[in-house]
């Protein structure tokens, strides 16, 4: 019988079996084996981490191909590479790779400032970021099949990640509240497709799985997230920042695992060596704040 | 009647669901005292090697042997069709070097049909569930794995146009390449149930 490839079932379902899984950021394929062996779910396939991003400056674009290729090549999971909002052209670059997901990405410069990519028009499936209800739907809208919460990128420092998912959560609980009636304002409040809305004011959920992401940089912060509601986590400049990236990427994966154990997060925690130094998101001057990149 | 679900990783919660709409008791398992008192259990989707790794760490591996060894049904999907397999490779790879539970006696090709963007979804025929239903089976592949070799003892359940194998049967222990807790079809639960029920039964 038929096959149908790139539906919205595959996509979105493939973001099902990421959960309850850490997705680490790796710069080669050495990085790649050991997210690998570790127990990452998948990795994303970077150039530089946020953290070398945020440090360097100037214009951060998609990777290379043959840092991508070289990345797909070393490790059986899934690998995930980042483009710019609204650089379409830079999706098609990594449909063509055959990258099993993309993120079009905040960490990144933005290419549009008014339009994100029409994620509808590709085979492969696409994560986004989000800081509130409002930006997920949008985004859900455009097509993408996974989201993630913003966080701050490239800090270390966990805070936004926390508003950031207690934002969309919070969100989530108060239409679940209300009347069917008074749907149609908060879509417009929201500046979501009122369709979605409808929907997730009648499940108590969002249509696709929502990871956080965006400074976790321990055990302990990967577990935070989980216990409060999100379906896996993203580490990105955490764990190759740190002092012994193969032992902190597997604590942070059995902390997500067993994230209601604390008995488990304390075995996990001990003897990690430095975390990476960080930056608090407070004092971050605005033009530096990578999460409100997205419209 | 009690099932677990290993819960290391993956989509645990959708075959929770699935099994609680058809009003069984269910467990989330992530360490070996939680595998006491079960009838069967269920190894979802997910990534074949956090799941082996996250068993390996926490001591599953040898419980998980047991449990199948007491005949006790166990049925995996995608990434637990992988674990399950007495042998497991892939494009490039003879053998995978991952922590198996490996009591199946088949070859497995992981991301047979090969990246995401080649995952699909398809309608197939698969008599033995459908109990002379002609309603066939929705069946959703994700980077999907299929037996490559399967041995005299292994029964094919369903299979591709091509002929390829994508769920099988070997006694006590079921097998799928795709993901029946992604829809709303609760045959392939049910019929898992019923395996539960005759080794109860014989128990």
């Amino acid at each position: 019988m038929e096959k149908q490839t790139g539906t919205w079932a595959v996509k979105a379902g493939h973001a099902q079996m990421l959960k309850g899984g850490v997705i680490m950021d790796v710069t080669n394929a050495e990085q790649a084996k050991i997210a690998e062996e570790a127990g990452a779910c998948a990795v994303m396939a970077l150039e530089r981490v946020p953290a070398d991003i945020r440090r360097d400056g100037g214009v951060a674009r998609m990777s290379d191909p043959t840092k991508i290729v070289e990345i797909m090549q070393a490790v059986s999971i899934p690998v995930m590479a980042k483009a710019r909002i609204g650089h379409f052209v830079e999706a098609q670059v990594l449909e063509a790779l055959g990258v099993d997901y993309i993120d079009e990405s905040e960490v990144l410069t933005p290419a549009d400032e008014a339009h994100h990519i029409d994620k509808h028009q590709f085979r492969v499936p696409f994560v986004c970021g989000c800081r509130n209800l409002g930006e997920a739907l949008r985004r859900i809208g455009e097509g993408a099949a996974m989201m993630r919460t913003k966080g701050e990128a490239g800090t270390g420092d966990v805070v936004e990640a926390v508003r950031h998912a207690r934002a969309v959560l919070g969100e989530i609980r108060r239409l679940q509240n209300l009347r069917e009636d008074e749907l149609y304002t908060v879509a417009k409040e929201l500046q979501a497709p009122l369709a979605l809305v409808q929907e997730v004011a009648a499940t108590g959920k969002l249509p696709v799985v929502n990871f956080a992401a965006g400074g976790i940089a321990t055990p302990a912060d990967a577990a935070l997230m989980m216990q409060l509601g999100v379906d896996g986590v993203f580490v990105g400049s955490g764990i190759f920042k740190s002092g012994d990236p193969a032992k902190r990427a597997k604590a942070i994966v059995m902390a997500t695992t067993h994230y209601n154990d604390p008995k488990i997060i304390a075995e996990v925690s001990r003897g990690l060596g430095e975390a990476m130094v960080g930056i608090s998101a407070r004092d971050l001057p605005a033009e530096q704040q990578l999460a409100v990149r997205g419209w | 009647m009690k099932i677990g679900v290993l819960a290391l990783q993956g989509a645990f919660r959708e075959h929770i669901e699935m099994l609680r709409g058809l009003g069984v008791e269910t467990v989330e398992v992530r360490l070996p005292e939680q595998l006491r008192d079960l009838d069967g259990l269920i190894i979802p989707g997910g990534e074949s090697t956090t799941i082996g790794k996250v068993a390996t760490q926490y001591n599953l591996i040898e419980p998980l042997r047991e449990f199948v060894a007491q005949g006790k049904p166990v049925w995996g999907t995608c990434a637990g069709m992988i674990v399950l397999a007495k042998e497991v490779g892939m494009a490039g790879h003879a053998v995978m070097r991952q922590p198996l539970v490996g009591v199946m006696d088949v070859r497995v090709k992981r991301n047979a049909f090969g990246r995401q963007v080649d995952s699909f979804e398809t309608d197939l025929d698969i008599p033995e569930i459908q109990n002379g239903d002609k309603t066939p089976f929705h069946a959703i592949f994700i980077r999907a794995p299929l037996f490559e070799t399967v041995n005299a003892n292994v029964r094919a359940l369903a299979k591709l146009d091509d002929g390829t194998i994508v769920a099988a049967r070997e006694n006590n222990l079921l097998a799928t390449s795709f993901h029946p807790e992604l829809t709303h079809d609760p045959r392939f639960h049910q019929y898992f149930l019923n395996m539960v029920r005759a080794a109860r039964g014989t128990a």
